[in-house]
This record gives C-alpha cells, structure tokens and sequence, in this order.
C-alpha cells in the first residue's frame, strides 16, 4: 500500500514543481507550490514522520503560503514579461545544473539502488518521541530559535513600515 | 517496497526544478517560491535518511529548517514590499543597481 502512495504522490510533487517553475503568473506558481507541499506532506506520513507532516500542511502549506499569496495579491504583481537579458544564466546556467543533478542523481541511483527504505525494525516518530527530543538534546537550539522568529517579526515590521 | 534511491531521487529532482526556476524566472516572488521549493527538497532527503538510519535527529533538524523558512519567509517577503514601495518593479531585470 505504501508503494503505490508513494509513486502517485511523487509524481504529483514533480508535475505541480514543474508547474511553479513553468507559470508566468506568480499566483498560478503559489497555488501549484502548496500542491507540491500537501504531496510532500503526504510522503511524510509514508516515511513515518507523522509530525513533520501535519507541521508541512500547517505552517507551510497554511502560514507562509498563505503570507505568499497575501503579497502577491497585495502588490498585485501580473504575469512576468518575458525579456532577453540574463541570456548568460540560461545558456550556461541550466546545462550546468543539469549536468550537476544528472550527476548527483546516478550516485544516488547506484549507491542506495536496493536498499530498502524500512530495515524492518520498529521506528517510534510520533509527537511523543519528537517533543521529548526537541525539549531534552536540542532545547537549547529550540530556545534560539525563538529568539530569531523575534528578530524576524521586529525585521518584517521594520522593512515593510512607510516610515519610521 | 520503496528504495532509498527513489526517494532521494525525487529529492534531487525538486531541487533541481526549484533552482532551474530560480535560474530562468525574472519576478522576484516566483523566485522566492523557488527557494522555497530547494528547501523542501532538502527536507525530504533528511526524512528518507532518518527513516533509513531509524534515527529521529533528523526529523529535528526538518523542524528548525521549517521554522526559519518561516522568519525567511516573512523577513524576505517585507524586503519585497520595500522594493516594490522603492522601485515600483518586480523583476530582477530592473533591480540591477549593485551590478558592475
């Protein structure tokens, strides 16, 4: 069951990425965004992170998609003009990138070929078992990041003010 | 049954598509969402490596990347109001003035 969720969802995540990268339109590029990030959450349950999900469909999929479109339809920005500057980055850009990932994917696909993703034994991810690992080992680095969610806030305010 | 490969290979193929958008788009938010995309990759091969490793230290570190996805999300996006309040532009093409 969890094989055949996977290859539908998978294949879903690479039609809507390739849409937010085709669109000209930046809503049409969110909406399709928040498709890839609900098929990516839906991967995550699959890979037994059932925290990870539910935290990529409300913070993700739901805040800062939501902050995405707010500014979109804020600065009310249209369908991009399509222009022949940055004719560098296109022709030596992408044939770079591809070679790269081309790269990258056949060491992937030849060194982790058979390995099965479960190894058999039990694996506990639930919010349980991730909260009493974020407020034990890492709630020094958890407390950080409050801080700089502060920064950020008070960064936002300041950047985005008429005057101040 | 699912393979690491396959998952990491999907990992690598979002990656590669947000940073080919980042490469070919000229508006400033679509490239943002880009970003966000090459994150969410990324995100994906730290889960296929802690269930493959059966090790919840990477789901952590999914969490803390979610999280400041966030203030970047929310401090980049007020950088591009004041562009657009400064410039009244949204693409890269016009925001060239730090270029030789």
């Amino acid at each position: 069951m969890v094989a055949p969720l996977f290859y539908i969802f998978a294949g879903l995540a690479i039609v809507a990425a390739l849409s937010v990268v085709l669109q000209r339109t930046p809503v049409y590029s969110a909406l399709s965004l928040i498709l890839v990030l609900c098929s990516l959450a839906v991967i995550y349950l699959l890979l037994d992170a059932p925290f990870l999900a539910v935290v990529q469909v409300i913070v993700y999929a739901g805040a800062i998609m939501v902050l995405f479109v707010f500014v979109i339809m804020l600065l009310n920005a249209r369908a991009e003009a399509p222009t022949d500057r940055s004719r560098f980055a296109r022709w030596l850009g992408l044939p770079l990138l591809a070679a790269f990932l081309g790269e990258v994917l056949f060491v992937v696909l030849a060194h982790f070929a058979d390995t099965p993703l479960y190894s058999g034994e039990a694996f506990d991810a639930g919010p349980r078992a991730v909260g009493g690992l974020l407020f034990r080992q890492y709630v020094l680095p958890f407390e950080v990041t409050s801080i700089l969610i502060l920064v950020a806030i008070m960064g936002a305010v300041v950047l985005a003010k008429k005057q101040l | 049954m699912v393979p690491v490969s396959h998952v990491l290979a999907l990992s690598v193929i979002l990656f590669g598509l947000g940073a080919a958008g980042f490469i070919v788009r000229r508006n400033i938010i679509t490239i943002f969402m880009c970003i966000e995309l090459m994150l969410n990759a990324v995100n994906l091969a730290f889960i296929a490596f802690s269930r493959y490793l059966g090790n919840l230290d990477g789901q952590i570190f999914v969490f803390f990347v979610i999280v400041v996805a966030a203030a970047e999300a929310a401090v980049g996006l007020a950088v591009i109001i004041a562009v657009q309040r400064n410039r009244q532009t949204l693409s890269i093409d016009d925001l060239d003035s730090m270029k030789m």
